[in-house]
């Protein structure tokens, strides 16, 4: 009896193993909290002028916080993305197409978004 | 090409039961919605990109991006970013339970997935509840 490589390595059909699984939950939890702070930054910030949302953003912790909540966003978005794109499309060509896509959408926004809030906190 | 005699006869073959047979239940609507919350949020990624842009950017690029988002159109996509949010934090915290083997019990598993529908339409309409009694903007 033998088992080939990749069972033995725990990588199964998916050929990265639990891997995906597992980042997505981390970044779940991790979610919770910075969702809430993000809420409470949204609902602060409603209606006030740009001189006051530059205020809030450039305090350490809230650009820290503002950084940490868009890039594990984005993982999590493309993690999830690449989830609904693996159960929907079965052409290999689109779906490699869609997968690409979304990184190279998902690295736009989070290089667009950490950009202006280094802007922000140098203003 | 000789016929192949263990070709099944695909009319015939009995096909399991698929979606459209089954009495919908909170459970599907809420595990569906999860998916659909997933890929709209998806969308409102970009957004808050612009919208740190537009902070960036000074006081006219500002102006303009809450002449969008204030409109009737933008009033809508605000609320639905919201509703999603809490829908999607709310029905993530139910699944992380599941991870830890919380919560499978059919009436459980129900009663969660009402609550989730029921607290996420609560919150948003809390939020906009907020933002139009001029509870909101404290941080201005």
């Amino acid at each position: 009896m033998s088992s080939s490589l990749h069972k033995v390595q725990g990588l199964g059909a998916s050929h990265s193993g639990t891997g995906h699984f597992w980042r997505e939950r981390l970044t779940s939890v991790a979610l919770i909290p910075l969702t809430l702070w993000f809420g409470y930054a949204m609902l602060g910030l409603a209606g006030v002028t740009e001189v006051s949302a530059i205020g809030f953003l450039s305090h350490p912790l809230h650009a820290v916080l503002m950084g940490a909540f868009v890039v594990i966003t984005l993982y999590h978005i493309k993690l999830g993305l690449q989830v609904v794109i693996d159960d929907y499309v079965h052409t290999p060509g689109s779906r490699i197409f869609l997968l690409l896509l979304v990184q190279f959408l998902v690295l736009a926004t989070g290089s667009t978004a950490l950009f202006a809030l280094f802007r922000i906190v140098a203003l | 090409m000789a016929e192949n005699p263990q070709k099944p006869d695909v009319a015939a073959r009995p096909l399991s039961p698929h979606l459209t047979i089954y009495h919908w239940a909170p459970t599907m609507l809420v595990s569906i919605t999860h998916r659909v919350t997933g890929v709209g949020l998806s969308i409102g990624a970009p957004v808050l990109a612009l919208w740190l842009v537009a902070i960036s950017n000074g006081p006219d690029s500002y102006q303009a991006f809450y002449g969008y988002a204030l409109s009737p159109l933008g009033l809508l996509v605000l609320f639905g970013f919201v509703w999603a949010l809490a829908f999607h934090l709310l029905q993530g915290i139910r699944h992380l339970a599941w991870d830890l083997g919380y919560g499978f019990k059919k009436e459980t598993a129900r009663m969660t997935a009402l609550l989730v529908i029921g607290l996420s339409l609560l919150i948003a309409a809390g939020v906009f509840a907020l933002v139009y009694t001029g509870h909101a903007g404290y941080l201005g």
